[in-house]
């Protein structure tokens, strides 16, 4: 299946990010990080799974903060692997809604 | 006896301990107050600091001014809670206090040390200043009064921050104060923020991103810091961008109180995770949140701790008498925003609903608008140290519900 035909079956919402993030598989990552222009490595994997670990515990996308106290991913290696504001585009990628943020 | 012990004496435990005071039956119950500062600081009042609008003694009172003579205060550093024992240990004596029922409202405050060079890189209180401490806010008054211009770059370094729309207020203040000292053609003023807009609401930043435009002040978006270098005088992004200074005024992090994290009963930024409708710790169920200390999604600020106020009390009362708490918080808040030659804007929102145009408190009539810049709105946010210290603080009524009104607003 091309990349186009996978996300085709998708719902996403207004932002770009999964509607339903039990729909999410591994290869939906890899197709929505080339959207973005990122190649997937085991770092962003680490970030990815635990994303994904945190919005089941939770409900909501971890903050950057978060991802740096609790994996061994710096602040500045975050930037690096996803480099458009690594909290929204980790969510994006891990099929997460869009971080709440704050008010 | 039993004990309702509340930790923190500023904005909400004050409040708290004064409508306390009046609805438990004393000869049961005592209620201790516990809190490292004999002042009580009206935090609002920092903003016109800098700009010589308050002078430092009139934004402080004693604390015990507050609190009624049969709450006990007790002055001393909180050392630690355990809150599987229901007990609290102060630094003073080496106390230790048992509770039935513990309320945290310990505040924030601001960390500069989390950023990379701010308080080692030789600038601080010389070039770089904040005005979220009284001794910050005295700083940048001195510094302010002789500097003959520049670029002012103020930057917000991540949210959430207590009174979220302070660091904006103070770029429309420090426009004006330019503009009446005859020096605003030789400053520049940057506003650098990790928000993609002025604000977090769409509608309120569209207003307040407009306002910043037409003042002459440059809006540096999505703009997150690794790090300040004062030998070059430059703020830096973690995606590489530079932002040059000559003085910086800065919105450091703003994390809840250390003997949160101490006591292992926070979240990452040491707030204490609570039900945002309830305000119960979600861990234990005599303990509640008040103010700024807790993890709900809402501002940071005195007029939410106030609306919180009325739920908080609520549901201990209910939870003493055996009944579940009520989700009655909505997140409300209501904020002035001062914009400089006599003008505020005042916004009110919750959880739900964005900040709208339309009047207030009483729909159609006012007298102050929403979403709009007047006159009448920034003497509303003048008379607020009067009513803070008057009525506020001892738990007393205003003119306006807890929960948001949608009458008077224009949901279009
Ligand atoms: C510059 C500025 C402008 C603001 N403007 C507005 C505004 O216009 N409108 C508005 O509504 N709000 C405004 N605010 C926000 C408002 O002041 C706060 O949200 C409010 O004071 C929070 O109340 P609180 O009770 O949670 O915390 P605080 O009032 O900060 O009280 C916390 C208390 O806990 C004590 N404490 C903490 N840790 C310990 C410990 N370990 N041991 C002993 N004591 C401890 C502290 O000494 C302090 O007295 C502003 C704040 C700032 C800084």
């Amino acid at each position: 299946m091309t990349t186009a035909e996978l996300l085709n079956g998708i719902e996403f919402d207004k932002d770009g990010y999964m509607v339903d993030a039990g729909a999410w598989t591994p290869e939906i990552a890899e197709a929505l990080a080339a959207e973005e222009g990122i190649t997937l490595t085991d770092r962003h994997w680490v970030v990815i799974n635990f994303a994904r670990q945190e919005y089941a515990a939770n409900g909501d996308a971890p903050t950057i903060r978060r991802i740096t106290k609790r994996t061994d991913v710096s602040t500045k290696e975050l930037y690096q692997l996803f480099p458009d504001g690594p909290a929204k585009q980790a969510a994006r990628i891990a099929g997460l809604p869009k971080p709440t943020g704050c008010i | 006896m039993k004990t309702l012990l509340i930790l923190g004496g500023g904005t909400g435990g004050t409040m708290v301990a004064n409508r306390m005071h009046e609805l438990l039956d004393s000869s049961q119950w005592r209620i201790i107050v516990v809190d490292r500062d004999e002042m009580h600081y009206y935090q609002p009042g920092f903003l016109f600091i800098p700009f010589g609008v308050y002078k430092p003694h009139e934004v402080v009172r004693p604390k015990r001014n507050f609190l009624p003579s049969d709450v006990e205060v007790v002055f001393s550093d909180i050392e630690l809670i355990e809150p599987d024992k229901n007990q609290v240990r102060l630094a003073k004596d080496n106390r230790v206090i048992q509770y039935d029922y513990l309320v945290i409202a310990t505040g924030s405050h601001i960390r500069p040390d989390e950023i990379e060079g701010m308080l080692d890189g030789g600038g601080w209180q010389k070039n770089i200043f904040d005005f979220y401490t009284l001794q910050g806010a005295t700083k940048l008054a001195d510094f302010l009064r002789t500097w003959e211009g520049g670029r002012l770059v103020l930057h917000v370094a991540e949210m959430p921050i207590k009174c979220p729309v302070a660091p904006l207020e103070f770029v429309f203040l420090a426009d004006w104060f330019f503009h009446e000292r005859g020096i605003r053609d030789k400053v520049e003023i940057v506003y650098s923020t990790p928000l993609s807009g002025a604000f977090t609401k769409p509608q309120a930043t569209a207003v307040l991103g407009d306002l910043l435009a037409r003042k002459g002040i440059d809006l540096v978006a999505d703009f997150n810091i690794s790090e300040v270098d004062n030998s070059k005088q430059v703020i830096k992004s973690w995606d590489g961008r530079e932002v040059p200074y000559d003085l910086l005024v800065t919105i450091p992090t703003n994390m809840g109180a250390e003997v949160i994290e101490r006591s292992e009963m926070g979240d990452d930024l040491n707030f204490v995770p609570a039900d945002k409708h309830t305000l119960q710790s979600t861990q234990w169920e005599n303990v509640w949140i008040i103010g700024d200390a807790g993890n709900v999604p809402a501002s940071k600020a005195g007029s939410v701790a106030h609306f919180m106020l009325d739920v908080v009390v609520e549901n201990i009362l209910r939870h003493i008498d055996g009944l579940p708490p009520r989700p009655d918080f909505d997140g409300h808040a209501n904020c002035f925003i001062e914009t400089g030659f006599d003008k505020a804007v005042l916004i009110d929102f919750n959880y739900e609903t964005e900040p709208l145009p339309g009047k207030y408190p009483l729909p159609g009539i006012g007298p102050l608008s929403l979403l709009k810049e007047t006159h009448a709105n920034h003497w509303g946010k003048l008379t607020f140290r009067w009513l803070y210290w008057n009525v506020l603080l001892k738990g007393g009524e205003i003119p306006v519900s807890s929960q948001m009104l949608m009458a008077g607003k224009w949901a279009s």
